[in-house]
């Protein structure tokens, strides 16, 4: 496998260790992660409820930092937050405040862009995910869906090098998911980047990925890694062939029977 | 969509309807059953008959206009005051720590003092003008105010601060662009409670000690057994409040339109 610091590593995460609080109350929320995320891959992350999903991904995003190891983004270790590493959040975090428009636009007037320019890359984004219509309204006149996908456009519209995205389909309801899934394909196909995205739907994060990472708690850390190798474009078809079910096994076992839980572990 | 709200706004109009009708239903009652309570000598009471005399007496005298003025103008200046500095204070407040542990414990203090109590030692301090009035409804509305605005921020979803760093958003921009708009709708509830304390306060501080204005009227309306006065100044005061009260919320519906109601 590529070494950290190699050209084609995107994400490096070495010996991560992260605790929140100290003293008797100390909590490892990650221990000992070791994991490189390739340029341009796909990677879903699933795992139990608080194994460290969201500690992992708000490290690389810098909102969170380490206790211990380091995390390199492009060879660089993380300091904070940037523009090279959107996020998308699970509660879509839109300014309720700003039209479709001007959401995708924040982020294009921290960089200084002049506004015709401006205008440009948020139409094109918002045309991306199909939101034209809704350029000009209010993200409360938005389903959760279209919110989801406006949250994507205004990742994308700052040309960041990874994406970040944490249970971004969580609050949709499963015939909206199995839409924003292909949807995001496409995005991602059209627009290629590195995509670190957590879920705890196993059937999504074999959807959408070349590797899929499980994880395992109390601490936090890397259960197991699972190639997906399955062809893009994926579609309908792939998701009910036996390929797709191989894996999907393969995955469910890995997450339920391994990490120590018999039964499904409950998410909120 | 575009039916949907059509149909939505169709019901909205229908309740709005209902209600206004209602509404007046409920007020022609009330003034039958004063003129039915004033006719029947059961009270000492002026009906309503001899009150709208007397309102058109005091427009005539151009006596209401100068006791209107004097009252609004006492609170508004109090109160753009007591808003324009509270919004800052609260904010610093919200933003830092150390300015919340340095103001909140006078605010929490004078919080609890009925700002008419401050009225006594205004007047020693300040002489029998229009300051002492003034600094009290200041306090009034600036105590509202600033206590909306802290609670706003403080308030404000951490995702969205979270989203704006993620975009590349320092402080600067994260105050002005996230926390500012954030908050607003405390800010104008605040305004709100504000304006009304503000207008309670002017006109109990010119029952006390003032030579103009609506509570003025009354007190001197006391003094003389001049109850249809008392009435018109009531009611002026009510109405005036009322509509005050009205623009705020008005302006706050349009300054929050963006807000999710449910
Ligand atoms: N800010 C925090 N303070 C204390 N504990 C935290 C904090 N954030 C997360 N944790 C704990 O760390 C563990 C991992 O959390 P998280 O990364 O959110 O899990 P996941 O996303 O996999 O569900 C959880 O047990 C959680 O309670
Ligand atoms: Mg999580």
């Amino acid at each position: 496998m590529t070494m950290t610091g190699t050209p084609n590593t995107k994400i490096a995460f070495k010996n991560v260790r992260r605790v929140f609080g100290d003293g008797p109350s100390a909590f490892v929320a990650l221990d000992h992660l070791n994991l490189d995320i390739f340029d341009g891959e796909f990677v879903t992350v699933v795992g139990p409820s608080g194994c460290g999903k969201s500690t992992a991904l708000n490290i690389v995003a810098g909102l969170l930092g380490v206790s211990a190891g380091e995390c390199r983004v492009d060879g660089d270790i993380v300091t904070g937050p940037g523009p090279d590493r959107g996020v998308i959040f699970q509660q879509y975090a839109l300014f309720p405040w700003l039209t479709v428009r001007e959401n995708v636009e924040f982020g294009l007037k921290l960089q200084g862009k002049e506004k015709s320019e401006r205008r440009k890359i948020a139409d094109h984004y918002i045309a991306l995910v199909g939101l034209t219509d809704f350029a000009n309204a209010l993200p409360k006149m938005l389903s959760g869906g279209m919110k989801q996908r406006c949250a994507i456009a205004r990742a994308y519209a700052v040309n960041p090098k990874v994406l970040l995205m944490d249970e971004p389909f969580g609050a949709l309801d499963a015939l909206t998911r199995v839409r924003m899934q292909d949807q995001l394909l496409e995005t991602w196909s059209k627009e290629r980047r590195t995509v670190m995205f957590i879920t705890h739907d196993v059937d999504e994060a074999v959807y959408l990925a070349n590797r899929v990472i499980v994880m395992a708690a109390r601490p936090g850390r890397l259960q197991e890694i699972i190639d997906v190798n399955l062809p893009y474009p994926r579609n309908d078809e792939l998701r009910l062939s036996p390929q797709f079910a191989e894996i999907r096994n393969k995955v469910w076992h890995a997450v339920y029977t391994r990490s120590g839980q018999q039964q499904p572990a409950l998410e909120e | 969509m575009a039916s949907e709200q059509s149909a939505s706004s169709a019901m909205a109009l229908r309740f709005d309807l209902k209600s206004i009708g209602l509404g007046v239903l409920s007020f022609v009652v009330g003034i039958s059953l004063w003129w039915l309570a004033s006719a029947s000598n059961a009270t000492p009471l002026p009906g309503p008959i001899e009150v709208l005399e007397r309102f058109g007496r005091s427009i005539g005298t151009g006596q209401l206009w100068i006791d209107i003025r004097a009252s609004i103008g006492r609170v508004l200046a109090g109160f753009l005051l007591g808003s324009i500095i509270a919004v800052p204070v609260g904010f610093l407040m919200g933003w830092y720590r150390v300015a919340r542990g340095l103001i909140d414990p006078w605010i929490q203090f004078f919080r609890v003092i009925p700002p008419l109590a401050i009225i006594p030692l205004a007047i020693v301090t300040m002489g029998i003008d229009e300051t002492p009035k003034i600094f009290v409804i200041f306090l009034a509305a600036f105590l509202s105010a600033v206590v909306a605005t802290y609670q706003g921020v403080v308030s404000v979803d951490k995702t969205f601060i979270n989203a704006a760093r993620v975009l590349g958003a320092k402080d600067w921009v994260i105050f002005t662009k996230v926390v500012v708009p954030a908050s607003t709708p405390f800010i104008l509830v605040g305004f709100r409670i504000g304006l009304g304390s503000a207008w309670a306060t002017v006109v109990a501080a010119e029952l006390i000690a003032a030579q103009s204005g609506l509570g003025f009227r009354m007190q001197q309306g006391q003094l003389y057994y001049d109850l249809p006065v008392i009435f018109v100044s009531l009611i002026t005061i009510g109405v005036l409040g009322l509509i005050m009260d009205r623009l705020v919320v008005l302006a706050e519906q349009r300054l929050t339109i963006w807000q999710e109601r449910v």
